[in-house]
């Protein structure tokens, strides 16, 4: 089961499942696996910040970028409400994870993430699990950054442990790795008459999602399919610290002058074993307020299709750039930096 | 109470971000420009000053003032100031009206690197 919101190298993909018994502890597990499909998309992971050229990338929230850098989300928190369905109960799902990234060399570096969980059933007879969700790793190289086009590639591999969280969450027993490719581009380069399109930005990520297992078999003995998933994830931002600094100062003083509007986009969409094409996926609109040691970031949690979902859930991230507050110590690589 | 903590927590991030400014880290990024970026002035400044984010490591500071044609207009006395180490600044030559472009490249005092363009206009 793919944690929300969970911050590791790679998006990881969501994993349909076939449906489970209708017993009432099946309801329970149903409900559950509605709400963390509710939220999986957003598998980005700790996303990174960096430079290309004059422009400052952000560390997106749900969607991966393509930097490799030393960084810390601390914490990320989502809460995702959902409706009663199938005999179900509603239920409003937190999460809280933290994110880890280090660079061994300046372009290579090694990422990991943790989260913890608590769903909670709301209405008549109220109950909640928590535990730990699969632990997520990945590592990421940087193979490209072009400054004056502003523009990055990355390729990398992301990694979740099967069984290495908390059962009572229904996690995957089985293993999904993840390789994928990353790219940045800033809109600098545009012509003069399209200078106030200049702050804009995409960042993306296209990955695919291999399970170790093509079948399960559930607790209550249902068979599952798990099929290869691909991952997409865009991330449209709108540099207000860049329009200031390159294009025309406005007058935005602090705290305005560091924000960074943002939609990001994450969708996953199963490839095989009869779930082709049963896509699910998340809007995410909010900003980035970033420091010179820190950003903030908020954004809501939009279900793309019926499928996803029906709530609007929220997530919001403290996210520290170890690189910029401790250059000579744990913020610079192991092995080639300065 | 529970705004009183989202202010509190405001509180503690801003002074975290003061805590590690004091100690003057992390890149350098321009604040804001005089002339200011992509504005018009009526009259040719005599000194571009450029305001960062973060103390300047003058020997690996610069900045170069083009115009149109790709001319160097300034007068290559790029200097960090004595009493404000994330003010650069550089004396211009008289500048007839027209657009100039303005490309610099610093390194904060710990050895963070940045760059970036813009352009003002000088009116006649």
């Amino acid at each position: 089961m793919r944690p929300p919101a969970l911050r590791t190298a790679i998006p990881n993909p969501v994993r349909p499942r076939s449906p489970v018994a209708a017993s009432p502890w099946s309801s329970h597990r149903t409900a559950i696996l509605i709400v963390l499909a509710c939220v999986s998309w957003a598998s980005a992971r700790a996303a990174a910040h960096g430079f290309a050229g004059q422009r400052f990338f952000p560390a997106t929230l749900v969607t991966d970028d393509p930097f490799v850098a030393d960084e810390m989300s601390l914490p990320t928190i989502s809460l995702v409400p959902n409706p009663a369905a199938d005999g179900a109960p509603s239920t409003v799902e937190y999460d809280f994870s933290v994110d880890l990234s280090k660079r061994i060399t300046p372009n290579f570096g090694i990422e990991i993430s943790q989260t913890w969980q608590t769903i909670k059933t709301t209405g008549a007879g109220n109950s909640s699990i928590s535990g730990f969700a699969n632990l997520e790793i990945g590592a990421k190289y940087l193979l490209l950054v072009n400054g004056p086009h502003e523009f990055l590639l990355s390729t990398g591999v992301g990694a979740e442990i099967g069984g290495s969280g908390s059962s009572s969450l229904g996690v995957d027993h089985f293993s999904t790795i993840s390789p994928g490719l990353f790219f940045g581009k800033g809109l600098g380069d545009l012509p003069k008459g399209l200078s106030f399109l200049r702050p804009f930005a995409v960042t993306g990520v296209l990955s695919l999602g291999f399970p170790t297992q093509a079948k399960t078999t559930t607790d209550s003995g249902d068979v599952q399919q798990n099929p290869h998933v691909l991952g997409t994830g865009l991330a449209i931002e709108y540099s207000l610290p860049y329009l200031q600094a390159s294009v025309m100062d406005i007058g935005l003083r602090s705290p305005f002058s560091r924000l960074i509007p943002l939609v990001e986009f994450n969708f996953q969409t199963p490839l095989d074993r009869g779930q082709q094409g049963l896509a699910t996926g998340i809007i995410c609109p909010g900003f980035i307020w970033s420091t010179s040691y820190f950003q903030i970031g908020f954004e809501a949690l939009i279900p793309a299709n019926p499928r996803t979902g029906h709530n609007v859930g929220a997530i919001g991230q403290l996210h520290f750039y170890l690189d910029d507050m401790f250059p000579r110590s744990v913020g610079k690589p192991l092995f080639g930096g300065r | 109470m529970r705004i009183l903590q989202a202010l509190s927590g405001a509180a503690l991030l801003l002074g975290l971000n003061g805590a590690f400014a004091s100690s003057a880290l992390a890149h350098a990024f321009l604040d804001h420009a005089e002339p200011r970026v992509g504005s018009t002035v009526h009259a040719s400044p005599p000194e571009l000053r450029l305001s960062f984010t973060q103390e300047l490591e003058p020997a690996f500071s610069t900045v170069v003032v083009e115009d149109e044609k790709g001319t160097r207009v300034d007068k290559g006395d790029v200097r960090v100031d004595a009493n404000d180490a994330t003010l650069l600044r550089v004396s211009l030559n008289p500048l007839p009206p027209g657009a100039y472009k303005v490309i610099w490249r610093v390194v904060s005092v710990d050895t963070h690197p940045t760059e970036g363009d813009f352009t003002f206009q000088v009116a006649p």
